[in-house]
């Protein structure tokens, strides 16, 4: 630290005429803009300059990669998405796709968050006692975390696969072979059970720091006053642990949004499309069909981009919520 | 010894005023190459004689699956990026990236007289006559059937003539006398479904030349459809992924998991390799439906791409590929259909394969002529995988429920016409 801060005291030595003649010529108010534009520059490059350019694609038409090749169109693209007879039936949509896709994904995210969530605290509850073996248990459930999601779904798939592991021990059992990424319903499952299973161990990882930040003085005097395990829960636990649940739930809502790589891999988005998500409908779209239609993937993900934001001010709201709630109290 | 050369003064004068220059005038040109066998080992022992031949060019095989080619090449070449040479299979659609070699090459009538029939698939439009590369290879969609299942169940083959129907009825048998999970699988693509199709009637452009999905297709749909819906056809190939992802259904013949498979001419090599004397099987004619006996012509090219910055040694090299005996070294030793007149007109002769594989590239050489006029006009047009992938995504979700085959019909029409109005923006 000493050495840190002689560092920082020579860098403001040898630029402070520098910094003088800044502050000089823009005025104090104006100064900390100079010392953020490196920042900015970087963000501006490689966050909106991006996102000017999705704007662009998803303003033209055509299969030229080239913006200024592309023919302005307007709102034509998203007017392709959302053009649908019967808005209570996705099969009379143009781009059917997208909306099966929206549909699975909001699906998939709702089912995979709240398990991801409970099974994630359940098992950060059971982590944080005293129990044998504790720090061999708490390996256990992170290592997932570690692997590549493409390790992850090439591991479950040659498990699943109708000659797999699963289906082997089915039929030495007698039963019949179960087709687990052919039928649409058993392939969804596992796209949400494959997904728990690679992730869940980071969860666990953010509650079980919460658990150990809250002071054993509490449980203490709750368990003098003959407060139940279940009201400990309740009445200590959840409420001290709200914060890091609200980060848990709205990272794993913004990950489950953005589903693509296990489920790409594991299922490749069938049966049909019944585990095809947006991302996969947006890389499937500009990238892998031979007609490049990078215009309606642009379109396609400025609507992933506006359910993201959305999702974001919805976590913002909730921890200051929070907080608010915190400093009441 | 080079190292004490250059280390003395005059050494090293010489090679800055020789040698230096030489390197700084050497062109590298890069070879992007999938391979079904053995093509991109060949092309790179090819290639090393054409460098010996050719002092100061340096021509590097870059080794890519087909994946590569079909999705990233194309992204590649769009932003102006790309190798010099790549081999091709979206003859059409690629097209306006190729470069006219017809300057580099040394006999252009040489290239009129044995590729004239192919030349124009790799031209953007029909009244141009540049020469943009040539076909590696012919090929044609078509079946192959595992001979000793058949023999274990007892049952007798169809013959040459056989229907789809027949066919299936047949491999059902099998499948039940060897417990085989289906009788058959075709490759989930829109290519090898298009062979089919067209056996069933389908014309797929009107009399103007436009696309049409007309009853003949419909009538495939619904056969394959329903072939899956009684087990007949393996359910992992089509519903196993989503979208129009290519998934090829030869793992699944070399594992015995079914009796036929549909796939094509360039699988002859992968299946000498890897079934070897585990079972017998033979390549058939393509089965008829009440309108052909059709399956689908194509084919892979070594094209010259506008990316280069050495047109010249690009012509040069595929002219020096493109030669009788470098093309007749190629064909025998792949075990491909020849694309150059004049050596099939001569006859390949194929050292390497066994009598199993010499069958099967007799077969698909003599199943040319029962080609449908439809197979060939559908094979050159520009566009025709705006048809090809809708029928992939589409026949899938018809498969596993998601839509009628009605359904996917209309929405096969729908999403062809969007691709093409975006493709001709």
């Amino acid at each position: 630290m000493p050495l840190l801060s002689r560092g920082a005291g020579l860098f403001f030595n040898l630029f402070e005429p520098l910094f003088r003649l800044a502050q000089r010529r823009l005025g104090l108010g104006r100064l900390g803009w100079l010392f953020v534009a490196p920042n900015l520059i970087v963000f501006g490059l490689f966050t909106f300059l991006p996102i000017g350019i999705n704007l662009v694609y998803a303003t033209t038409g055509g299969v030229n990669l080239m913006p200024f090749e592309r023919p302005y169109t307007g709102a034509e693209n998203f007017g392709i998405l959302f053009e649908c007879r019967n808005y209570f039936d996705i099969q009379t949509c143009r781009k059917d796709v997208f909306w099966r896709a929206i549909f699975n994904t909001v699906q998939f995210s709702l089912i995979q968050v709240v398990l991801m969530v409970l099974l994630s605290l359940l098992t950060a509850l059971v982590l944080n006692r005293k129990i044998i073996g504790r720090g061999f248990w708490r390996g256990v459930f992170f290592y997932p975390v570690l692997l590549s999601p493409v390790v992850v779904a090439l591991i479950w798939k040659w498990l699943l696969q109708s000659q797999g592991v699963f289906n082997a021990a089915l039929v030495a059992m007698g039963a019949s072979p179960i087709e687990w990424l052919t039928t649409a319903s058993w392939a969804f499952f596992w796209t949400v059970f494959v997904s728990i299973w690679a992730h869940m161990g980071f969860y666990t990882l953010i509650l079980l720091a919460g658990l150990q930040a809250i002071p054993k003085d509490m449980y203490e005097a709750a368990e003098m006053d003959g407060a139940s395990p279940w009201r400990t829960l309740r009445r200590i636990t959840l409420p001290l642990l709200m914060p890091n649940l609200i980060v848990v739930l709205v990272l794993a809502m913004i990950r489950a949004v953005q589903i693509f790589d296990e489920v790409f891999v594991l299922t490749g988005g069938g049966p049909g499309s019944a585990t095809t998500f947006i991302v996969q409908f947006i890389y499937q779209t500009g990238f892998a069909e031979q007609i490049h239609l990078y215009g309606l993937a642009a379109a396609a993900s400025l609507v992933l981009a506006l359910g993201l934001v959305l999702l974001t001010l919805l976590q913002l709201r909730l921890t200051r919520a929070s907080d608010a709630g915190r400093r009441a109290r | 010894m080079v190292t004490r050369i250059l280390h003395h003064p005059v050494g090293a004068l010489v090679a800055a005023l020789f040698v230096l220059p030489a390197a700084l005038h050497a062109a590298e040109i890069r070879v992007m190459c999938y391979q079904d066998g053995v093509e991109c080992d060949v092309v790179a022992e090819q290639a090393k004689r054409f460098e010996a031949a050719n002092a100061g060019t340096k021509v590097v095989i870059d080794v890519v699956p087909y994946k590569t080619i079909v999705e990233q090449l194309p992204v590649q070449l769009a932003a102006g990026q790309g190798p010099d040479i790549a081999r091709v299979t979206d003859l059409g659609g690629l097209s306006k990236y190729y470069m006219d070699i017809s300057a580099h090459v040394k006999d252009k009538a040489y290239w009129e007289t044995n590729f004239g029939a192919t030349l124009p698939w790799l031209r953007p439009t029909a009244a141009d006559k540049g020469i943009y590369g040539f076909m590696s290879q012919l090929t044609m969609t078509g079946p192959y059937v595992n001979k000793t299942l058949f023999e274990q169940a007892k049952v007798p083959m169809p013959g040459p003539k056989a229907t789809w129907d027949e066919w299936v009825d047949a491999t059902r048998k099998v499948a039940k006398a060897n417990q085989l999970p289906a009788a058959l699988a075709w490759d989930r693509s829109g290519h090898r479904f298009a062979g089919p199709a067209i056996s069933y009637g389908a014309k797929i452009f009107d009399a103007k030349g436009d696309l049409v999905m007309d009853d003949g297709y419909k009538t495939a749909v619904n056969k394959f459809v329903g072939w899956h819906k009684d087990g007949a056809m393996l359910k992992e190939v089509w519903a196993g992924t989503g979208g129009s992802s290519y998934a090829d259904s030869i793992g699944e013949f070399k594992n015995a998991r079914v009796a036929m498979v549909l796939s094509g001419s360039w699988q002859i090599n992968r299946l000498q390799k890897d079934i070897g004397n585990a079972f017998d099987w033979v390549a058939v004619p393509n089965p008829c439906g009440p309108a052909a006996c059709s399956g689908i012509p194509g084919g892979a090219a070594w094209v010259a791409l506008k990316t280069s910055k050495s047109p010249k040694e690009v012509g040069m090299f595929l002219d020096f590929m493109a030669q009788e005996a470098n093309y007749a070294e190629f064909t025998a030793r792949t075990n491909n259909i020849p694309a150059h007149a004049g050596l099939a007109k001569k006859g390949v002769k194929y050292p390497g394969a066994t009598p199993q594989a010499q069958a099967a590239l007799g077969v698909f050489s003599s199943g040319v002529a029962n080609l449908s006029p439809v197979a060939y006009q559908f094979q050159g047009y520009k566009f025709n995988r705006a048809v090809m992938l809708p029928t992939v995504t589409r026949v899938t979700q018809a498969i596993v429920g998601e839509m009628s085959t009605d359904e996917a019909m209309t929405k096969i029409a729908a999403d062809m016409a969007d691709a093409v109005k975006q493709a001709t923006k």
